[in-house]
């Protein structure tokens, strides 16, 4: 499935460029619809050919970037701090802008003071203001994240190692922290204390609220090989298993990836920086240098829709080609 | 030497006693070949012995080691090394890597961007598992005999 936002091969009728062009924003991508614990998912050429409207009436829609890696210059994109200001002119092109963003972690190469300037120097043209946050790995290299903590999440104040929650429009959104006190051999970790925290969390909540969980590593095992998954995200699913429809989403891995389980939707983001090799089709998890007229269709956005009363959650890749 | 009896024992194997004869050969065809085997190794041990006599006297005990970080993998994964050797990583991925050591054995290193190297020097003998703090799926071990 990661495939689809680089090739398609389905000879469905509808040329690729061309489509993309003129869903401009939209982009490629498939919708995903709950509704009623029903999963619909079409690809938006199927939704254009069957006449049908996108989801436009939303009570909220918000907007996910992740893995921008400031400070990043190797062969597979020397200029990322360029990669995400065409991401954010493509937030700030939108019909109706997003509520808010969230940023699944990664916004520095290597937690250096002068990339998060960077980033928040360049996130200054974004129309929408309000970000939430959670840090990859490579925003904590100092070990406690400390840093990271006081510039990006202290306006949520965050608990334990920097996790939090938060309600907009009557959907739940829970942003974990799943890059510290990594162990040898393992995968991410939530930890005890968070996990603990999660399940108080959600206890009262009804369980038609809609949840939408956030966190850098991936909350299901994508590739564990190559650490691509989170090593006790089965007990935090577990405590969100009776609620109705359950979005997770996930940074990390440089492309995207879904997965439906039950009531849950697993997502996973493109990388406004460069993107990374579809599980086990490469030696290493390593930045995939791809050519460069191919680079911007390999980067993008998700976007998040949520209606109001039917319970459902839309989302919806873009590139940025 | 020892080479020769089994030779001449072989063709009898093919000869009509064989059924009869066949217990008592093999017995005597073991217990040759473990005769030579010990002998042999007795050889090899003295003279292995000497070997690393002469080494030591040459190469004191600060050997180096290196070890490459490569397509997220430490090579070799696991390295055995005298007391007080220096073992010096280098990062050949184009991501950074954090070397850090399990129960903090040894001192983490600082973030290895590509090309950068670290370099430790281990002066008690035990086994030492370290893997990357970032990607901790990559581990690694150094024995110290």
């Amino acid at each position: 499935m990661s495939d689809y936002i680089s090739h398609d091969h389905e000879h469905d009728g509808i040329d690729r460029r061309g489509f993309l062009q003129c869903m401009a924003w939209a982009g490629t991508g498939l919708l995903w619809t709950i509704s009623g614990g029903v999963l619909v998912s079409k690809t938006l050429a199927q939704i254009a050919q069957a006449g049908d409207s996108l989801p436009t009436a939303t009570d909220l829609s918000f907007l996910q970037i992740s893995d921008s890696h400031i400070g990043f210059s190797k062969e597979a994109n020397k200029d990322v701090t360029a990669t995400f200001r065409i991401a954010l002119d493509r937030i700030n092109a939108m019909p109706t802008p997003p509520s808010f963003l969230i940023h699944t972690g990664d916004i520095s190469q290597l937690s250096k003071p002068e990339e998060f300037d960077t980033f928040d120097e360049v996130l200054k043209s974004c129309r929408t203001k309000d970000v939430f946050y959670v840090p990859g790995e490579h925003d904590v290299l100092d070990g406690s994240g400390k840093l990271y903590r006081e510039r990006y999440l202290k306006s949520v104040e965050g608990k334990g190692s920097g996790w939090y929650s938060f309600n907009k429009n009557g959907v739940h959104f829970i942003g974990l922290v799943n890059v510290l006190n990594l162990q040898a051999g393992g995968l991410g970790q939530l930890g005890d204390e968070q996990l603990e925290w999660l399940e108080a969390d959600v206890k009262d909540l009804g369980s038609s609220t809609p949840i939408v969980v956030f966190a850098h590593i991936p909350l299901w095992a994508v590739y564990p090989q190559w650490g691509w998954g989170t090593s006790d995200s089965e007990r935090a699913l577990g405590y969100l298993k009776r609620f109705g429809s359950v979005t997770v989403l996930n940074g990390h891995i440089h492309q995207v990836l879904q997965k439906v389980e039950g009531n849950v939707t697993f997502h996973t983001a493109m990388s406004t920086a460069f993107p990374q090799p579809a599980p086990g089709t490469a030696p290493s998890p390593g930045p995939m240098k791809v050519p460069a007229e191919k680079l911007r269709s390999m980067l993008g956005l998700t976007s998040v829709r949520y209606l109001q009363g039917k319970s459902s959650l839309a989302v919806v890749d873009s590139n940025l080609s | 030497m020892f080479a020769s009896p089994i030779h001449h024992y072989r063709p009898k194997h093919t000869t009509g006693c064989e059924r009869a004869v066949s217990p008592l050969l093999t017995y005597l065809n073991t217990g040759t070949l473990a005769l030579a085997l010990v002998f042999g190794l007795a050889l090899l041990t003295s003279v292995r012995g000497k070997d690393s006599e002469t080494k030591g006297s040459v190469f004191p005990k600060n050997t180096k080691t290196e070890i490459v970080i490569d397509n997220f993998t430490f090579s070799p994964a696991t390295s055995t090394v005298p007391v007080g050797a220096t073992v010096t990583w280098t990062n050949q991925d184009s991501v950074p890597h954090v070397l850090t050591s399990v129960d903090n054995q040894f001192k983490k290193s600082p973030v290895l961007k590509a090309g950068q190297r670290f370099s430790n020097t281990f002066a008690t003998a035990g086994t030492y598992s370290y893997f990357c703090s970032i990607h901790p799926r990559m581990t690694g071990k150094i024995i110290v005999k």
